[in-house]
C-alpha cells in the first residue's frame, strides 16, 4: 500500500516498533493503525470464531477487528485496538488468535470453525449428549478467543482523582469546541475531556476552522477550567456523575503513572460525541482492504497514509463524496463511486460537465463533476487473496460488474453515539432520515450536540437482498453473519434481546458499536417489524473497554483491605505467632515452639488453661461504653435479656434482630450508677455501632444516653485457669473479684478495669487497660507464669463450654430458643426482635438446634450429618475440637430437632474432602456442667 | 453515585451514606406481632417516590430521610429524623 501522502513528509523523525516480531518505523502522533497501514501491513488479526483474515476497519475507538496484544510482561495489555493506541519507541505489539502464525492460521486453514458456530451454537450444544460437549470443548478453547491476560503483576501505579465542574463537555469535535466556547463566555468552570491525543476531533480529518482549536483551548483555560486528553468519559451515572479514564501513558508503555479514574461530578453535561460510521453489508465485507469511508478520508488527511491506491467507494449518503477527494489529495485513484441512491445509471461527468448542474450539494456536485459515479449500485461481493483486497462487484440495475481495487471505503450513514446519553437514563427517538436513534428526552441535565444529536447526512435505507448472507459479516468482532441472524429470525428470536444473546450479537469488546443498526435493519428486513419496534438493546458503561487496574487504582494488592493491627501485635510477634485474619484484624491462632505444629501448641496452650493459667489477647472485642440517665433504658431496647445489674455487676446478654433471630452476643457491666460497658462479637462491631445507633437515634429519640464504640481505645487480655485469680491477686496486691463482677487495679504501673467474665470456663478475669499503654501488663502476666494461648486453644476451650460464635452456630437463621438461650429472654419484651418470637414457625419442634456431638475420632467441621449415608441431610457441625483434656472429639452442631435426638448414632461426613466420623448427639456442653470451675 | 443533600453537611457522594430501610419498614418498639411482621415483610415498594431511611455513617452520623425516585433517582427532599 502507498504511504507517502500529502501530509507524511519522509524528512520526519521517526520511532521504532515491533509487530509479531517485525520491526517497523512510524512517526510521533501516528496510531498503531495507522503505522501499520504506512508499513504496508494489511493483515493485523483473525476473528473470533471463523479465524478470518480481518485488518484495519476503521479510525476510532470503535474498530472491531484490528485489536492486538500491546506491552510485556505485566504491562501487557490484550484486545487493545491498534486505533486506540498511539505508537511510542519501542512499543512492542501482536497480533491475536492466531496459531501458529498469523498468516498460517490452522483453524483457518482446516476450515474447522465455520460450520460449527453457527448462530445459537452453544445452546444448541447443551441440548446433545453430554459426549459430545466434552468432545468439542477442547477445539472451542483453543479456537475461540481473544488475547491471553497477563501471567504476571502490573508495575505501573493507577490513580483515582474527583473532579468538579459546572460544565463537563465530553467530545472536541467542532460541537464540542462550540459549547465548549460559549460556557468560557458565560464564565462556568469547564471540564472538556478528549479520549484523542489532539484535540479537533473530525476536524482533523475534514478541514474545518482548525483555528478555534487553539482559541477556545485558551478560553477554557482562562475561565479556570481544565482540559484532560487521552481520557475517555466511560460511564455517565445519576446525579451528574460521570467517570472518565484517564490514559497517562499509552498502553504497555513504562511510565509509572499509567492511568487515572476520574469521577466527575458536574452540574450540567454536554455530550460532543460524534457519530460512527456504519458499513454495509455484502459478502466478504470483512476483508483487509474494506475499510469506512470516514477511515480512509481519516487516515489520508491526518497521517498521510493511503489505505490503497485504487479505491472504490460505496455509500448511501454524501459524506463518503469527501472521501474521494481525500484519496486524489493523497495520490490515490478513485476507481467509481457506487452510489445506492437513485435510479440506476452511470455517470461519468468527467465526458459530461452538465451534470455539475444535477445535484445541489457542492460536495456531491463536485463528486459527480470528477468522478466515475455509479447511482443505484451496490456492493455485492469482496474478493482478495493473501489477505488483501483484489477486486469488488457490484450490482447495477440488472447486471454486475467488476472493478480492480485495493481499497473499499464504504459508507453505511451514521450512527450517533448515545451511549453516555442512555447511561443517564435518556430516552431515544428514532430518525427514519438518517436510519438511526437520537438522543430523546433526558432525566439528567445533560444535553447532546452535533453530530451525536443527530446533525449527520441522510442515507437511503438498504433495499437490495443479499447473494451471500453466509459471508455478510453484519458484527465483525463476534463473527455474525446475516445468515445468522435470519436463522435466529427463523427460530423465532423476535426480541433483540433475545436475537443477542442467541448469536452474541454485539457482544464484543466493540459491543456492537458498528454493527446493532445494520442488525436491526436486517432484523426489520426479515419479518414485518420495523427497527424502532425492534428496539435496541440496552447500552450500558463502559463505553469502550477499560482496564482491571485503573477500577482498582491504588487499592490493590496489600492496599486492597487495611490490616487493622493489635496494640500487643508487637508483644505476638515476639513470641512467634501464627497470625489469623479475622476481617481486617490480625489476630494470633497459636505461639508454637520449636517442633511443634499448630495443632500441637493449640492443644498445650488448652491444657495449660485448664491445669494452670493462660492470656489470650481479646483486645478485638467490640466494645461500647453506654453513659447517661437513660442508659439502662437503652440496653434494655438493645439487649434480650434482663440487664438489671448492681453497680459493679455484670452478665452475659444477647442482641436480636427485628425477625427474631440472634444478632450478636456479649457481655454487660454496670461500672457506675449511669455508665455501662457493653461487648459484643469482633466481626459484628460495624454492624452493632449502627444498630446502637439505630435503637437510640430512630426508635427511642428521647432517651438520655450516649453509646460511643470504644473498640480500638481499650486493649483488652483475657488471663484464665485454675491459678488466674493468685496471679492477680498477686500482680495487683488486692482481691480479685467475684465472678461476673467488677473491679479496678493498677498493674506494672498501668491502671485496668478487671471484669471477672469466662468464656472458657475456667476462673477468668478480662483486664482493660488503654491500648497504647497495654504492653506491661501484658509482660507482667507472662512474668508471672500465664501462658500465652492463641484462638485455636480459645475455640477449643469456648467449644467444651457450649457457648456460641456469631456466625458460627448464630448463623443468621437462628433463634435463642434454637440456640438453647430461651431461658435468658426477658419476659416483659420491649426488647427489638420481641414481637416477632410469637411466630408459630419459630416454636416448630423441627426446627435445626444446637447440640453437641462426640466421637472417638476428629469430627470434619461444616460437614453434613446424616442418620445413615445418602440419607436427607439432617444438619451440620458447626465447630470441632479435640476435648481437653480427656480423649476423644467434640462438636457443636445444628440439628433439625436435635433436642429430641439426643443419644442418636449420626454421620458426620464431608463428601468434598472424603471425611467421616461416627458420632453420638449429647447436650452441648463437655467439661464441667456444674459450672463450679469458674465461680469464686 | 447519588449525590446526597445532608441537612447537616451538605452535598456529600452516596459512598458517605449506608441505605437502611423504606420508612414503612421501621418497626416501632410498641409495634405487636402482626404490625411488626407486616413492616418487616409486606411493603409497598413503589414505582416511584418512595421515602427511605438512611444513615450518614461516614458523615455526622445522623439518621436522614430521603424522599426519593425509584425509576429516576431524582432525591426531592432529605431531612433529619424524624
Amino acid at each position: 500500500m502507498a504511504v507517502t501522502g500529502p501530509s507524511r513528509a519522509a524528512a520526519e523523525p521517526t520511532i521504532g516498533f515491533t509487530f509479531d516480531g517485525r520491526v517497523l518505523r512510524a512517526r510521533p502522533g501516528d496510531t498503531l493503525a495507522a503505522a501499520l497501514l504506512a508499513n504496508g501491513v494489511g493483515l493485523i488479526g483473525r476473528s473470533f470464531k471463523l479465524h478470518r483474515p480481518r485488518g484495519v476497519m476503521t479510525a476510532g475507538v470503535e474498530e472491531p477487528n484490528a485489536l492486538v496484544t500491546v506491552g510485556t510482561g505485566g504491562r501487557t495489555e490484550p484486545n487493545t485496538r491498534a486505533t486506540d493506541v498511539f505508537v511510542y519507541d519501542g512499543l512492542v505489539a501482536r497480533s491475536q488468535n492466531r496459531w501458529p502464525s498469523l498468516r498460517f492460521d490452522a483453524g483457518a486453514i482446516l476450515g474447522l470453525a465455520a460450520p460449527v458456530f453457527a448462530a445459537g451454537f452453544y445452546y444448541k450444544m447443551f441440548f446433545g449428549p453430554p459426549a459430545r460437549w466434552l468432545w468439542y470443548e477442547r477445539f472451542i478453547r483453543r479456537a475461540a478467543g481473544l488475547g491471553p491476560a497477563p501471567a504476571t503483576a502490573d508495575p505501573e501505579v493507577y490513580e483515582h482523582r474527583a473532579a468538579f465542574a459546572d460544565v463537563l463537555i465530553v467530545g472536541s469535535g467542532p460541537a464540542g469546541l462550540a459549547a465548549a466556547m460559549a460556557a468560557a463566555r458565560s464564565g462556568e468552570r469547564i471540564l472538556l475531556v478528549e479520549q484523542d491525543a489532539v484535540l479537533g476531533g473530525t476536524l482533523l480529518s475534514d478541514g474545518g476552522d482548525r483555528a478555534t482549536i487553539g482559541s477556545t483551548r485558551a478560553a477554557i483555560l482562562a475561565a479556570g477550567g481544565r482540559i484532560l486528553m487521552r481520557t475517555t468519559a466511560s460511564g455517565l451515572w445519576d446525579h451528574g456523575f460521570v467517570t472518565c479514564v484517564q490514559r497517562l501513558a499509552e498502553p504497555g508503555q513504562a511510565a509509572g503513572l499509567s492511568q487515572r479514574l476520574w469521577q466527575v461530578r458536574a452540574k450540567r453535561i454536554v455530550l460532543a460525541t460524534g457519530a460512527i460510521e456504519r458499513p454495509l453489508t455484502f459478502a466478504n465485507n470483512d476483508l483487509p482492504g474494506v475499510m469506512t469511508a470516514r477511515a480512509v478520508r481519516t487516515y489520508a488527511r491526518r497521517w498521510g497514509v493511503l489505505a490503497g491506491q485504487r479505491v472504490v467507494i460505496a455509500t448511501n449518503n454524501d459524506d463518503a463524496y469527501r472521501t474521494a477527494d481525500a484519496v486524489v489529495a493523497a495520490g490515490g485513484e478513485v476507481m467509481a463511486i457506487l452510489d445506492s441512491r437513485d435510479d440506476p445509471a452511470i455517470l461519468d461527468s468527467r465526458d459530461d460537465p452538465a451534470i455539475l448542474d444535477s445535484r445541489d450539494d457542492p460536495v456531491i456536485a463536485r463528486g459527480y463533476g470528477r468522478f466515475r459515479v455509479c447511482r443505484g449500485a451496490v456492493p455485492v461481493s469482496a474478493f482478495g487473496a493473501g489477505g488483501r483486497l483484489r477486486s469488488v462487484d457490484f450490482r447495477i440495475g440488472g447486471t454486475t460488474e467488476t472493478l480492480a481495487a485495493d481499497c473499499l471505503a464504504v459508507s453505511g450513514g451514521f450512527t450517533p453515539v448515545v451511549h453516555l446519553h442512555s447511561h443517564g437514563g435518556g430516552k431515544l427517538d428514532w430518525r427514519e432520515d438518517i436510519q438511526a436513534f437520537v438522543p430523546g428526552a433526558t432525566l439528567q441535565n445533560v444535553t447532546t450536540v452535533g453530530s451525536a444529536a443527530g446533525e449527520v447526512d441522510a442515507v437511503a435505507p438498504a433495499t437490495a437482498s443479499l447473494r451471500h448472507p453466509k459471508s455478510s459479516f453484519i458484527d465483525f468482532q463476534n463473527d455474525v453473519t446475516a445468515a445468522d441472524i435470519d436463522l435466529a429470525w427463523a427460530e423465532g428470536y423476535r426480541s433483540v434481546e433475545h436475537l443477542k444473546r442467541y448469536t452474541t450479537l454485539g457482544m464484543g469488546t466493540d459491543q456492537g458499536k458498528t454493527s446493532n443498526m445494520a442488525a436491526l435493519a436486517r432484523l426489520a428486513g426479515a419479518g414485518a417489524t420495523t427497527i424502532p419496534l425492534a428496539g435496541l438493546t440496552t447500552f450500558r458503561p463502559p463505553f469502550t473497554p477499560l482496564t482491571l487496574a485503573a477500577l482498582a487504582g491504588p487499592d490493590a494488592g496489600g492496599h486492597a483491605a487495611p490490616t487493622r493491627r493489635l496494640a500487643l501485635a508487637d508483644r505476638h510477634a515476639a513470641l512467634a505467632a501464627i497470625w489469623q485474619p479475622l476481617g481486617l484484624w490480625h489476630r494470633p491462632r497459636a505461639y508454637p515452639r520449636t517442633g511443634e505444629t499448630l495443632h500441637d501448641a493449640a492443644l498445650r496452650e488448652a491444657r495449660s488453661v485448664r491445669t494452670a493459667a493462660g492470656i489470650v489477647d481479646v483486645s478485638t472485642l467490640a466494645k461500647f461504653m453506654i453513659s447517661g440517665p437513660d442508659a439502662a433504658a437503652l440496653l434494655a431496647i438493645v439487649c434480650a435479656t434482663g440487664v438489671k445489674l448492681a453497680v459493679g455487676r455484670g452478665r452475659y446478654t444477647f442482641m436480636l434482630r427485628e425477625d427474631g433471630m440472634v444478632l450478636d452476643d456479649g457481655t454487660v457491666w454496670r461500672l457506675a450508677d449511669d455508665r455501662y460497658l457493653l461487648t459484643s462479637s469482633t466481626g459484628g462491631a460495624e454492624r452493632m455501632t449502627a444498630h446502637l445507633s439505630y435503637a437510640h437515634r430512630v426508635l427511642a429519640a428521647d432517651l438520655q444516653v450516649s453509646a460511643v464504640a470504644v473498640q480500638e481505645a481499650l486493649a483488652g487480655i483475657a488471663l484464665a485457669g485454675p491459678d488466674a485469680a493468685a496471679i492477680l491477686e498477686r500482680l495487683t496486691g488486692a482481691a480479685a473479684p467475684a465472678h461476673m463482677g467488677v473491679g479496678s487495679g493498677v498493674i506494672a504501673g498501668v491502671a485496668v478495669t478487671i471484669l471477672a467474665a469466662s468464656y472458657s470456663g475456667e476462673r477468668a478475669f478480662e483486664l482493660y487497660a488503654s491500648g497504647d499503654a497495654a504492653g506491661p501488663v501484658w509482660d507482667a502476666l507472662l512474668a508471672a507464669g500465664a501462658t500465652p494461648y492463641g484462638i485455636e486453644a480459645l475455640e477449643f476451650l469456648r467449644i467444651a463450654k457450649g457457648h456460641i460464635v456469631v456466625g458460627g452456630e448464630a448463623d443468621g437463621r437462628t433463634t435463642a430458643l434454637d440456640l438453647g438461650l430461651a431461658r435468658m429472654l426477658r419476659k416483659d419484651g420491649g426488647f427489638i426482635g420481641a414481637s416477632a418470637l410469637s411466630r408459630p414457625a419459630l416454636a416448630d419442634a423441627d426446627r435445626l438446634q444446637l447440640v453437641g456431638l462426640t466421637s472417638p475420632t476428629m469430627i470434619p467441621e461444616g460437614s453434613m450429618l446424616v442418620v445413615v449415608d445418602g440419607d436427607p441431610v439432617a444438619g451440620h457441625v458447626t465447630a470441632a475440637a479435640p476435648l481437653v483434656p480427656g480423649d476423644g472429639y467434640i462438636a457443636l452442631a445444628l440439628l433439625r430437632g436435635g433436642r429430641a435426638r439426643l443419644g442418636h448414632h449420626l454421620t458426620a461426613t464431608s463428601p468434598t474432602r472424603g471425611q467421616s466420623a461416627q458420632v453420638v448427639v449429647t447436650q452441648p456442653l463437655f467439661y464441667d456442667p456444674e459450672g463450679i470451675r469458674y465461680r469464686d | 453515585m447519588l449525590l446526597i443533600a445532608c441537612p447537616h453537611c451538605g452535598p456529600r457522594a452516596q459512598v458517605e451514606f449506608a441505605y437502611d430501610r423504606t420508612l414503612d419498614a421501621v418497626v416501632p418498639l410498641t409495634a405487636g406481632p402482626d404490625a411488626a411482621m407486616t413492616a418487616l415483610y409486606t411493603r409497598a415498594n413503589p414505582r416511584g417516590w418512595s421515602d427511605e431511611v438512611w444513615h450518614h455513617r461516614f458523615g455526622c452520623r445522623q439518621w436522614l430521610v430521603l424522599r426519593r425516585h425509584t425509576v429516576t433517582h431524582v432525591i426531592d427532599t432529605v431531612r433529619q429524623w424524624p
